[in-house]
C-alpha cells in the first residue's frame, strides 16, 4: 500500500452530502452534492426549545446526522455497509483492511480531535464526516469533503476522533456504498424527496418544525426584548446563526443548496415550476443571509438598542417565502 | 447570491482555509465558488469564544482562591460547560461538578487526571497546576 492513486479531491458545502456524493461518484455514480441533499430529504426547519445544547435550544437548518446516509439508500436503492464498533483495535484493523482491498470509505468523527482543523472550529461536534482513501507512511489519507485540500492524518488521532464520547458519539461509525449501478432512473426518486419535503415544511404536526417552526422562532426572538439577561440574548442570537453556519455551510447554505438541488431536478425531469421554485428558493436563501447578518450585528454591539421586532420579521419573511416554494411543490406531476 | 458576490473576508476563525458555497453564474447556473469565510461567521464565532474566554478567566481567579479546581477553567478553556465536559468524559454531570471541589480534586486518581489531561490536550502536570504553554 505504499503508492495510493490521489483521490479526486472535491471541497464540496456540507460533509454529509459531500461525503455521500464523493463515495457514489468514486464508485461509478456520478451525482452532484445538491443532488444527494435534495434526494435524501436533507433539508428541514426544526426548533426544538426542550433540548438544549449548552444552555440554547436546539436550531437546525437540515434533518439529523445519517439521515442523508438513510435517505439516499432508500430513494436510490443502493445499499450502504455501515458498522459501528466497541473496540477501537477491530476499528482500526478492519480500516486499515478495507483500504487494502482498494476500498474507500466514509467515517463519523469529531472535529475537536481532529488536527487538521482550525483550532478556533475545534468544538465537541460529533457528527463530522470524512473520506479515508490510503494509507501512506503509517498514516491515513483522508478527503476532508469542506476542506480544500487533501489532508493525513495519524492513527491515533483518527482514533481519538472516530471514538470521541458524547452527544452524537460516532463509535467509529464507518461506512460505503455496495454495488453502484452507474446509472438510475431518477425521475421518480426526484418527486418522491420533493412530495416529502414539502409535506414535512408545510403541514408538520408541530409548530416547531417547517415554515411553522420558523414562525414559532420568529416569536421567540421578538420576545428577547422582555429578557433581562443580556448575555443570554447575545448568546441566543449567535447561536441561531451558528447552527445556520455550521461548519462548512455559508448563510443560508442548506436553502442555497436546495435551490441548486430543485434546478438540476427540474433539467432532469423537464418542469418549469421547479425552475421557478429554485429561483424562490435563492431569493429565500439571500433572505436567510440578511437575517443572519442583522442577528450578528445584535450580537456585536453590546448594550445599544436591538429591533428584536425587525429580526423577527426577517425571519417570517423566511417562513413566508418557503412556504411558497413548498406550495408550488407539492403537488408536481 | 451570484457569483461575484461571495464573501471574501479573509477571516482569522478559518485560519486560511476557504470554504465552498453554493453561488449563480452569470448564466443563473448553480456553480460552487470559494469564499475565505463571511464576516457573519467570525462575529457569531468570536462572540462564543469572548464567552467562554470571559469564563475561563474567572475560573482561572477561582482557581488560585481556592474555590474551585483546574478542571473547570480547563474546561471553558476548550469550549465546553459541565454537560458537554461530562459527556465526552463518559461521566455524569454531578460527577463533574464534584470534580471541581480542590478537596474532591485534589484526590482523584491518576487513572482519572490522565482522562481529564488527554480531553484537554495537555500532561497531568498541567492539569494539577494550571500552568499553560511552558
Amino acid at each position: 500500500m505504499d503508492s495510493v492513486a490521489p483521490f479526486p479531491h472535491r471541497q464540496y458545502a456540507h460533509c454529509e452530502s459531500g461525503v455521500v456524493a464523493a463515495l457514489l461518484t468514486h464508485y461509478g455514480l456520478a451525482i452532484s452534492e445538491p443532488m444527494v441533499f435534495g434526494i435524501s430529504g436533507g433539508l428541514t426547519f426544526a426548533y426544538i426549545p426542550f433540548i438544549k445544547i449548552t444552555n440554547l435550544p436546539i436550531i437546525s437548518y437540515r434533518m439529523f446526522p445519517h439521515a442523508i446516509i438513510q435517505g439516499i439508500q432508500k430513494r436510490l436503492g443502493i445499499r450502504f455497509r455501515t458498522h459501528t464498533y466497541r473496540d477501537p483495535a477491530r476499528a482500526h484493523g478492519e480500516l486499515v483492511t478495507l483500504l487494502s482491498e482498494g476500498r474507500v470509505v466514509g467515517l463519523q468523527t469529531s472535529v475537536y480531535w481532529l488536527p487538521y482543523f482550525p483550532d478556533e472550529m475545534r468544538f465537541q461536534f460529533n457528527a463530522h464526516n470524512l473520506i479515508v482513501y490510503g494509507m501512506e507512511d503509517g498514516q491515513f489519507l483522508v478527503s476532508d469533503p469542506i476542506a480544500d485540500h487533501l489532508v493525513r492524518i495519524a492513527p491515533a488521532d483518527l482514533e481519538n476522533a472516530r471514538f470521541a464520547k458524547g452527544t452524537l458519539a460516532p463509535r467509529g461509525f464507518l461506512y460505503y456504498p455496495e454495488r453502484v449501478p452507474s446509472s438510475i432512473a431518477m425521475e421518480e426518486p426526484i418527486r418522491k424527496a420533493i412530495r416529502k419535503t414539502a409535506q414535512m415544511m408545510l403541514y408538520a404536526p408541530v409548530p416547531l418544525i417547517g415554515v411553522k417552526g420558523i414562525r414559532t422562532l420568529a416569536g421567540r426572538i421578538e420576545r428577547l426584548r422582555r429578557h433581562p439577561d443580556q448575555r443570554y440574548v447575545r448568546n441566543f442570537l449567535g447561536h441561531i446563526v451558528r447552527m445556520q453556519e455550521e461548519i462548512g455551510t455559508g448563510g443560508g447554505g442548506f436553502r442555497v443548496m436546495y435551490a441548486a438541488f430543485l434546478q438540476e431536478a427540474g433539467e432532469t425531469l423537464g418542469l418549469p415550476v421547479l425552475k421557478e421554485a429554485s429561483l424562490r428558493m435563492t431569493e429565500a436563501g439571500d433572505l436567510w443571509r440578511t437575517f443572519a447578518l442583522a442577528c450578528a450585528r445584535a450580537c456585536k454591539r453590546k448594550g445599544e438598542p436591538v429591533d428584536f421586532t425587525a429580526i423577527a420579521n426577517l425571519a417570517r419573511q423566511c417562513a413566508d417565502f418557503e412556504q411558497q416554494v413548498f406550495r408550488m411543490l407539492r403537488r408536481i406531476e | 447570491m451570484r457569483i461575484d458576490e461571495t464573501p471574501q473576508d479573509h477571516i482569522r476563525t478559518l485560519g486560511g482555509e476557504t470554504k465552498a458555497l453554493y453561488v449563480l453564474d452569470d448564466d443563473g447556473r448553480y456553480t460552487t465558488a470559494r469564499t475565505t469565510g463571511w464576516e457573519v461567521e467570525e462575529i457569531v464565532l468570536n462572540q462564543v469564544i469572548e464567552d467562554f474566554q470571559a469564563k475561563a478567566e474567572e475560573a482561572r481567579r477561582r482557581v488560585r482562591a481556592g474555590e474551585t479546581s483546574p478542571i473547570e477553567y480547563y474546561m471553558y478553556k476548550n469550549w465546553m460547560d459541565p454537560l458537554t465536559l461530562a459527556q465526552a468524559m463518559g461521566l455524569f454531570r454531578w460527577q463533574v461538578r464534584r470534580h471541581f471541589r480542590p478537596a474532591v480534586f485534589a484526590r482523584l486518581s491518576e487513572a482519572r487526571l490522565r482522562a481529564y489531561a488527554r480531553l484537554f490536550h495537555i500532561d497531568v502536570q498541567m492539569l494539577k497546576t494550571l500552568k499553560e504553554d511552558p
